[in-house]
């Protein structure tokens, strides 16, 4: 399933924070994540990577970024 | 104001990086005094700036702060003349310090010259630190060490400093990172750096949290900014590269003079407890401007 995560508004670390909560939580196997600073976009991305998930997608979405990420 | 004095004048205050007042009372005083040991001068006097929710906030906050800025200030010899304060709705503590320095020993952040070779007095990583303390992540102990590190006087590691004519050039390592700095310590230069990452003194514990992620705006953009001037060799692990972008509090000096002279220069400071000094790199004729970190 695909789990959505809203982050904007937020400031670092919280955005990884939530990303690595649902990861870790286990159910999704496809996270959306909003952000909307250049920073938690590639935060968010990294926390991914370290979580050995794959960054699928990122889109610009009205002032942010959506980041799309799958389980490996 | 003489052939042989000058007087340094400098301001700094931010906002709070630390959850404990009086701790952070500490934080802002080393930071603030710390523009003008890099310059090679001695500071004499201070004045707080204060800002403060005085509605919202509790007084006692208030005095905890200026409690422990003044009892760094008292660490450094430096006399508290007076101050300011202003209601606002984010706190926030510094100073303005009036130091003195012999016009001919001004030290810049320019002037470095091929056969120096760099070194660094404090650990880097507290901006990395500051952002894992954030979301509850950092250990006791670590946090514990990165306060003690943004706490500590660059007094003596500027004291022993400047017992050497031969320094080029000094600046102190804050916001934009050791890179950040390096690279204005060269910009424009005939001259450029080489960096041995493996001698560059971090906290080793950040390893994770930079590899999660945890990691503070500043040094993204610090990255960004300066990346161009950068050449990362393969031996470097790429971690370290953020963390030499970490953006510091109260970092320690960066100090280039010759070679021959920075190995006594860190002894000594080992020797007065400075433990974290360490030569970290060269300064070189080629490539000009560019900063090679192996």
């Amino acid at each position: 399933m695909t789990t959505k995560i809203d982050a904007r508004g937020l400031s670092c670390p919280q955005p990884v924070l939530m990303t690595l909560d649902e990861i870790k939580a286990g159910k999704a196997i496809e996270i959306e994540v909003l952000v909307d600073t250049e920073t938690a976009k590639e935060n968010v991305s990294r926390a991914a990577a370290s979580q050995g998930w794959e960054v699928t997608n990122v889109a610009e979405e009205g002032d942010g970024y959506k980041i799309t990420i799958r389980k490996g | 104001m003489r052939d042989d004095l000058a007087i340094i004048q400098t301001l700094d205050f931010f906002t709070p990086i630390v959850d404990d007042p009086y701790t952070f009372g500490q934080v802002a005083v080393a930071n603030s005094l710390s523009d003008v040991y890099a310059m090679g001068g001695v500071p004499l006097t201070a004045m707080n700036i204060i800002c403060f929710p005085i509605n919202t906030m509790k007084i006692d906050i208030l005095r905890e702060i200026l409690l422990g800025g003044l009892d760094k200030m008292r660490e450094a010899g430096v006399l508290l003349v007076g101050g300011h304060s202003v209601e606002d709705n984010e706190l926030k503590y510094g100073l303005s310090v009036t130091g003195t320095v012999h016009p001919d020993r001004v030290l810049l952040n320019r002037g470095a010259r091929a056969g120096d070779a760099l070194v660094l007095t404090k650990p880097l990583g507290t901006g990395i630190i500051n952002t894992a303390l954030k979301g509850n992540l950092a250990s006791d102990d670590l946090v514990e060490k990165s306060i003690q590190c943004m706490a500590q006087l660059n007094k003596k590691a500027a004291d022993l400093m400047t017992k050497f004519s031969t320094v080029h050039a000094c600046t102190d390592v804050t916001g934009f990172g050791l890179l950040g700095h390096a690279a204005e310590m060269i910009e424009g230069s005939d001259v450029g750096m080489v960096i041995r990452s493996s001698s560059v003194p971090v906290f080793h514990e950040i390893q994770e949290f930079v590899e999660m992620g945890i990691i503070p705006g500043g040094l993204n953009r610090n990255r960004k900014f300066r990346i161009k001037m950068v050449d990362v060799g393969p031996n470097c692990q790429p971690w370290l590269v953020d963390v030499f972008f970490d953006p510091q509090t109260s970092g320690g000096l960066l100090i280039s003079l010759p070679a021959e002279d920075a190995q006594v220069l860190v002894n000594k400071m080992h020797d007065e407890g400075l433990h974290d000094a360490a030569v970290i790199g060269e300064v070189v004729t080629e490539p000009k401007g560019k900063i090679i970190v192996s």
